[in-house]
C-alpha cells in the first residue's frame, strides 16, 4: 500500500468514527457530552499538530550543529594537501 | 595504535570500496579530494579505489584527474567521461567499472569529508547493512557555513518528509553513502527522480525492498568554492518530487 493509500484509510477511519459519534448516525443514542467533545476534535488534532510541528522544527533548527572545527580542519588539511601535491608533481 | 592492529585483523580482506565521484568542474577540488581520500584510506588499510566520473567539464578537471592517475596509480584512480544528466546515470556507468564489492558516493566540492568513509565501513561491518547513510540532522552530525534561511527550509523539508514517507532514517536528501555494490545496482534501476529527490527515492525504495540502513552522523562544510543553490526551484521540484514518492511508494 502506498503511504498516500494509508494515509486515506486512516482518514477515512478516523473520519468515519468521528462523523458516527458527531451526527449519532447509527441512532446510539450517545449522551450529548460525546457529541460535544467529538464535534470539534478534527480541528483540534490539526491545531495540536500544527503546534508540534512549529515546536518540533523550530527545535531542530536550533539545535542544528554548527561545524566550526570541521570547518577549520578542513581548511588546514587543504594547505596541507596542496603543498603535498606540489611536492608530488601536481600542476594546479 | 594498539587497537589500529586489532582491527586490522579482524578486517576481511577480499573488501574493496569503490569511491564514484561524479564531477563538473572540480579542477579546483578534485585533487584535494583525492588526497584526502588516499590519506583515510591509507591509515585504515582499506582497499580501495577512486573512480572520477567526468561530466566533460570544461575547466581541465579531466587533466588534473589524469596527473592524480600519474601520481597515485592507475590501480587507484580510474577515470571515465560521460555525459550524465543526472547522478543515477554516473552512477549506473561508474558501477560498471567498479571492482569493489561496496560502493561510496559522495560530494567530490569537499562538502562530505573522507573522514567519515572508515567510520560508516565500520557501521556497516557492526550490523552489516545493506547501505550507510551519512546524517547531517542525528548525534553530533551538522553543518557548516548555513545562514538561518537554508536551516528552516532543510529542517521544514526534513520533517515534512518524516511525516509523509516515515522513512526510517534521519537524512534523505543527502548523499554520502556507503552501499553494497549489489543494494545500489538494485536500487538505481528502480529509480526514476533525479536531484534531490533522487537520494530521497533510494532510501524509500530500499526501505520497500527491506534493506537494512545504518547512520552515521557526518559534518557538511558547505561548499569552499563557489556557492550552493537553493531556490524556489529546487524547493519546488523538491516538493513535487515528495508529493510523487508520496502517491507511489
Amino acid at each position: 500500500m502506498t503511504k498516500l493509500l494509508e494515509w486515506l484509510f486512516g482518514v477515512s477511519l478516523v473520519g468515519s468514527v468521528w462523523a458516527l459519534v458527531s451526527f449519532d448516525l447509527l441512532d446510539l443514542s450517545l449522551p450529548q457530552t460525546y457529541k460535544d467533545v467529538a464535534w470539534p476534535m478534527p480541528l483540534y488534532l490539526l491545531v495540536s499538530f500544527g503546534c508540534y510541528s512549529l515546536a518540533t522544527v523550530g527545535y531542530r533548527v536550533a539545535t542544528f550543529n554548527d561545524c566550526d572545527e570541521a570547518a577549520k580542519e578542513l581548511q588546514e588539511q587543504i594547505k596541507e594537501a596542496k603543498e603535498d601535491l606540489k611536492r608530488k608533481g601536481l600542476k594546479m | 595504535m594498539a587497537s589500529r592492529k586489532t582491527s586490522h585483523s579482524k578486517q576481511d580482506k577480499s573488501d574493496k570500496y569503490s569511491i564514484l565521484l561524479p564531477t563538473y568542474n572540480e579542477r579546483e577540488n578534485l585533487p584535494l579530494i583525492v588526497w584526502l581520500l588516499v590519506k583515510y584510506f591509507g591509515e585504515s588499510g582499506y582497499n580501495y579505489e577512486i573512480i572520477v566520473i567526468d561530466d566533460g567539464s570544461p575547466d581541465g578537471t579531466l587533466e588534473v584527474a589524469e596527473q592524480l592517475q600519474k601520481i597515485y596509480g592507475e590501480d587507484k584512480i580510474l577515470l571515465m567521461t560521460l555525459h550524465f544528466l543526472s547522478k543515477g546515470t554516473a552512477y549506473i556507468h561508474g558501477m560498471k567499472h567498479a571492482t569493489g564489492n561496496f560502493i561510496i558516493i559522495m560530494d567530490a566540492d569537499l562538502s562530505h569529508h573522507p573522514k567519515f568513509i572508515p567510520e560508516f565501513i565500520e557501521k556497516q561491518k557492526e550490523g552489516n547493512y545493506d547501505l550507510v547513510s551519512g546524517t547531517r540532522y542525528k548525534g553530533n552530525g551538522g553543518v557548516y557555513g548555513w545562514d538561518l534561511r537554508r536551516k528552516v527550509i532543510s529542517r521544514g523539508a526534513n520533517f515534512l518528509t518524516q511525516v509523509l514517507l516515515r522513512p526510517g532514517a534521519s537524512d534523505l536528501t543527502g548523499s554520502f553513502r556507503l552501499y553494497k555494490k549489489e543494494v545500489l545496482e538494485s536500487l538505481v534501476e528502480r529509480c526514476v527522480s533525479k536531484g534531490y529527490v533522487f537520494q530521497m527515492e533510494m532510501i524509500v525504495r530500499a526501505r520497500q525492498l527491506n534493506y537494512t540502513v545504518g547512520e552515521v552522523p557526518i559534518s557538511f562544510v558547505d561548499r569552499v568554492y563557489g556557492e550552493s543553490k537553493l531556490g524556489g526551484n529546487e524547493i519546488v521540484s523538491f516538493v513535487k518530487g515528495l508529493i510523487t514518492l508520496f502517491a507511489t511508494t
